[in-house]
């Protein structure tokens, strides 16, 4: 073999590198936020809403589960336009993976929901609760110890997911490594380290879940 | 600038199979390498089981986009000459054995141990176990995770079109470039995912209901 590496050119960029590597996780936690702001309201709806609001919920979650992100994206991007929504990549990229990762998380949620006993919520009701109260106080906890792990899981693929960004050029690791990789061509060195960079994000996001739900659902809850 | 007729329909239709036969190698070349993944993965001896989870959390910690670029720029450094369809096979397939060896290990442990337990107690040996008592067993759990997956690989094969690869995703963004229509385009291809996607997510979660009710019936409790 006569290839010669090369990573001294990466990391004269690394801090190029790393601002991407940053982007990607704003990127990533602000989908996680607003989607699962969404996909409360959502999984709330698909189990005690309203008849006639849970088709339209279902419908948006069966949609984006079944077509691809990259799909998701350039619908946001290339075609909104054409009834007048303009958004620029990063914007659009928040977009798709907050839609995304919204109806992933709407569909985990009503299954943690779904999983609280029946004679929980007839309790609340003998309570003389409301609908919101009981959820808020009776449903809501249980249900996401419940779902966290898969909620965890989903949100790391998001994160990995969201690489394919770079497509509209939105300036996150992989279109800040693909740009690098355009002007040193070190294809291979640019690449392996963006691929460990991602790993690390990865990694570290799995050990901030576990110690969140180590923190808030395992720790003795005195009073 | 060419207006969206019934040919550009067409073209974007044709690319179908590009997408489909692509999922299905994945698929199945993912399945093979899967089980050998598997396998290693319940292993008893440690450094062959760390090598099975050092590929998988691999895999599944960095992203599809990554791995396309890793194989498909940077074989070539190793002296070999790659084609797009044979770095695209060559990732997807690694892709899919990651997370199929991953989901089979899960349903291979959901085999409750006295089977093993009981096999061993009968002179059994550790692959004629695996063979006649616990594959046998964990085939039928594996099942409507192995088919929800098949759609995860369906929708991540849109990702190879970012490498050039011409297949649904690749044809629509064709069309786009062509017609200057990606109001029109981009909704398709959606539709056609869907369309693809939407009956493997129905029959998965079919499978899953009729499993359930299989596993909880009183019968299968004692």
């Amino acid at each position: 073999m006569t290839y010669v590496f090369q990573f001294g050119i990466v990391f004269d960029q690394f801090d190029r590198m790393l601002a991407g590597a940053w982007l990607t996780v704003q990127l990533s936690i602000g989908a996680l936020l607003l989607g699962l702001a969404a996909a409360t309201a959502g999984a709330f709806v698909l189990t005690a809403g309203p008849r006639w609001l849970r088709a339209p919920v279902t419908a948006y979650v069966e949609l984006i589960r079944n077509t691809p992100l990259l799909i998701q994206l350039y619908v946001i991007f290339f075609a909104l336009p054409g009834f007048g929504l303009r958004l620029d990549a990063n914007a659009a990229a928040l977009a798709a993976l907050v839609i995304n990762f919204g109806a992933y998380a709407t569909e985990i949620l009503r299954a943690g929901i779904q999983s609280i006993p029946a004679g929980q919520i007839e309790a609340g009701r003998a309570l003389n609760l409301t609908t919101v109260q009981i959820y808020r106080l009776i449903v809501l906890f249980p249900a996401v110890k419940t779902v966290f792990p898969a909620l965890a899981s989903q949100f790391v693929l998001l994160m990995l997911g969201s690489s394919v960004v770079s497509a509209i050029s939105a300036s996150e690791l992989t279109a800040v490594s693909n740009t690098l990789q355009s002007t040193t061509f070190r294809a291979f060195e640019v690449y392996i380290v963006a691929t460990l960079m991602y790993l690390a994000v990865a990694v570290a996001f799995r050990a901030a879940f576990a110690a969140i739900y180590w923190a808030v659902f395992m720790r003795e809850r005195g009073r | 600038m060419r207006p969206f007729g019934a040919n550009e329909f067409v073209f974007i239709l044709a690319a179908i199979r590009w997408t489909v036969a692509l999922s299905l190698i994945a698929f199945v070349a993912g399945g093979i390498a899967g089980t050998g993944i598997a396998l290693l993965r319940i292993s008893l001896l440690g450094p062959v089981r760390a090598l099975a989870i050092g590929y998988i959390q691999l895999f599944q910690g960095t992203p599809l986009l990554m791995q396309l670029f890793l194989v498909y720029y940077c074989l070539g450094l190793f002296g070999l000459r790659l084609d797009a369809w044979t770095a695209v096979v060559i990732a997807y397939s690694a892709y899919a054995a990651a997370f199929l060896g991953e989901i089979w290990r899960g349903c291979l442990q959901a085999v409750p141990l006295g089977q093993w337990e009981a096999a061993k107690s009968l002179a059994l040996r550790r692959y004629q176990i695996l063979r006649l008592i616990i594959v046998p067993q964990a085939a039928r759990i594996a099942i409507p995770p192995t088919v929800g997956f098949l759609v995860q690989l369906v929708k991540a094969t849109a990702v190879a079109s970012i490498i050039g690869f011409v297949e649904v995703t690749r044809a629509g963004q064709l069309i786009s470039n062509a017609t200057f229509e990606p109001t029109i385009v981009y909704p398709i291809v959606a539709a056609i995912y869907f369309l693809l996607c939407w009956p493997l997510s129905l029959l998965s979660r079919r499978l899953e209901r009729r499993l359930d009710v299989a596993t909880h019936s009183p019968l299968a409790a004692h």
